[in-house]
């Protein structure tokens, strides 16, 4: 509460948020349920289920395709929607919105639509460019462009990672340079936690005209995100970890870039004419959107948008890091834990993950679920970031709108239970 | 703790003090075997003379089901007929695939019974199943190259 009032925000009354999440009163174990695993998934308010019931029950058919009412009012809701989603990410034009059936879909689509373009195109990658990420790349935003380079014969470059979780720029202008195709990195990691200096990075993308795709999948639950202000030319996010149900994502991309790209997935929709010997495609963002789309994940991620700009995402940003700093504050205290990523508050999402000394990832993840507690552990689908860090795995703790100090406290005793038990 | 029918004492004893580990010389085959959901590994070598498994040896990183199910795999298979060793470690990936309905032979498995309780928890019979599976692929390696097959 007092970060808000600092913030000069209105008071957040969590309670009233968990009201809206019905699985929030179930117990797991006997326990109440402590859902600490909101990198990964968040769980769904009552209001986002309802949006998309109430779509599907009375106004769903298949969009762009018919004259029949049903088509024009499922067509209406699905485009409403991404006027919603262009709004809530600060967009100027809905048509700069592209909807993927998740973000890895996304970074896929730009990938190959670069690798599909002509040689001499402004998009075209080859010998002798480079693509630029950073060690602390989630899986899907760092494969992609591993398989984009194998293709064309491009160099993968990345920026390294500091002891304290952060990115290492000592070299940035070495290795984002003239011959620099692409940046493409993330805005907050969801194994570290750490918020990356996008403006730092996109100043330098700029100098040596490099295009710049920012992974928002952990920033956009979170944060405010303006994509104007951020400067980049492409921003992905996921729907399933903001509320929305799975099987929904979104390519933010700027109008001009996204014309003028080649295909990446053909068929339906997405075409101008068709020809037996050829066809023309439409422009954006129909040109990325082959085949029947994705339309009530569509309807019902607007409906998610509209219930986080309606609590405030900066209101739900300072909860979350009071949460945060008092889980960090809980992890430093205890004997034999450390964290991995950094250690304060500053620059820095709600996901927290740390290594219990003796005890493995695995039986740390069981032994608190037997109490209720629900973490995520693993290699985090950012398996460089592990081995960066000399660790085969990390236990993962990241909170969202409707988590509580409670909670907090919950994990920390279930942390030195394990302790307990594993250390008998 | 209330997960006590997963974690046995037997399985925590393996865990701490586990048998057979550490690669040793002489060796037929040697595999690495890994569990891409967690990251855990095994570095497994097997030796394989007249027909009997004469010895296992590994190394790796693992969560305690994974560390000590290999550990209770090198009792049950060394100094053991090929044959035979292939038969008990059937019988624990029936085990591990019983979600909790099969009552483990004892005299097959030995400390191997601890395990039953994992097979109520399917993610993590991976785990329990880590060092079974690298033991079967360089056994089947070995035997393969002995009989002058392609290994």
């Amino acid at each position: 509460m007092t970060a808000l009032v600092d913030a000069g925000l209105a008071p957040y009354d969590v309670e009233v948020v968990r009201a809206d999440f019905p699985v929030l009163a179930r117990t797991v174990s006997g326990h109440p349920l402590v859902y600490l695993d909101n990198a990964s998934s968040s769980q769904k308010p009552r209001q986002v289920l309802d949006a998309e019931r109430e779509f599907v029950e009375q106004h769903y058919s298949n969009v762009h395709r018919g004259v029949h009412t049903l088509s024009q009012e499922a067509t209406d809701a699905y485009e409403a929607a991404r006027t919603t989603v262009a709004t809530f990410l600060g967009a100027s034009d809905p048509h700069e919105v592209v909807f993927t059936k998740n973000a890895t879909e996304a970074y896929n689509l730009v990938a190959y639509s670069f690798g599909n373009a002509a040689a001499g195109s402004r998009f075209s990658v080859g010998p002798g460019d480079e693509v630029c990420v950073t060690e602390m790349e989630h899986h899907s935003n760092l494969v992609p462009w591993q398989m984009l380079c194998e293709r064309t014969g491009a160099t993968l470059r990345w920026i390294p990672l500091t002891d304290d979780g952060r990115l290492d720029l000592t070299d940035l202008d070495t290795l984002v340079n003239e011959r620099t195709k692409v940046l493409a990195f993330v805005h907050v990691s969801n194994i570290l936690g750490t918020e990356n200096p996008v403006d730092v990075l996109v100043a330098r993308a700029r100098e040596v005209g490099a295009f710049t795709l920012l992974d928002g999948a952990q920033s956009a639950p979170h944060q405010v995100v303006d994509v104007q202000r951020l400067g980049v030319d492409f921003f992905v996010l996921t729907g399933h970890k903001m509320l929305a149900p799975s099987g929904v994502g979104v390519l933010w991309g700027r109008k001009e870039l996204l014309d003028a790209m080649p295909p990446f997935l053909g068929g339906g929709s997405m075409i101008e004419v068709v020809q037996m010997s050829g066809s023309t495609y439409a422009p954006a963002p129909e040109r990325f959107e082959a085949g029947t789309p994705v339309i009530s994940q569509a309807v019902a991620l607007a409906a998610a948008c509209d219930y986080l700009s309606a609590l405030g995402l900066d209101r739900v940003a300072a909860h979350e890091q009071a949460l945060t700093g008092r889980l960090l504050d809980g992890l430093h205290a205890l004997d034999g834990v450390s964290v991995i990523g950094p250690a304060t508050t500053e620059s820095r999402g709600a996901a927290v993950s740390f290594a219990i000394e003796g005890v493995h990832p695995h039986d740390i993840g069981q032994s608190l679920d037997e109490l209720g507690i629900a973490v995520r552990v693993g290699h985090h689908c950012a398996a460089p970031v592990c081995r960066r860090y000399g660790v085969p795995a990390t236990t993962r703790a990241s909170s969202y709108l409707y988590n509580t100090a409670g909670e907090v406290d919950a994990l920390l005793e279930g942390i030195a239970t394990v302790q307990r038990f594993w250390r008998r | 703790m209330a997960d006590e029918s997963l974690y046995q004492e037997i399985i925590l004893d393996h865990y701490r003090n586990p048998h057979h580990k550490g690669l040793r010389d002489p060796y037929d085959v040697e595999v690495h075997h890994v569990n891409p959901t967690c990251g855990d590994e095994v570095t497994l070598r097997v030796r394989v003379a007249d027909g009997v498994v004469s010895d296992v040896s590994y190394d790796g990183q693992g969560c305690s089901i994974s560390q000590a199910s290999t550990s209770v795999m090198t009792d049950l298979v060394i100094g053991r007929a090929v044959d035979e060793a292939m038969k008990t470690s059937e019988a624990f990936l029936a085990l591990m695939q019983s979600r909790g309905q099969l009552e483990p032979d004892e005299d097959v498995l030995e400390d191997g019974i601890a395990f039953a309780g994992v097979s109520r928890y399917p993610a993590r019979v991976k785990c329990a199943l880590l060092g079974w599976m690298a033991w079967k692929d360089a056994t089947a390696q070995a035997v393969a190259a002995s009989s002058g097959g392609a290994a």
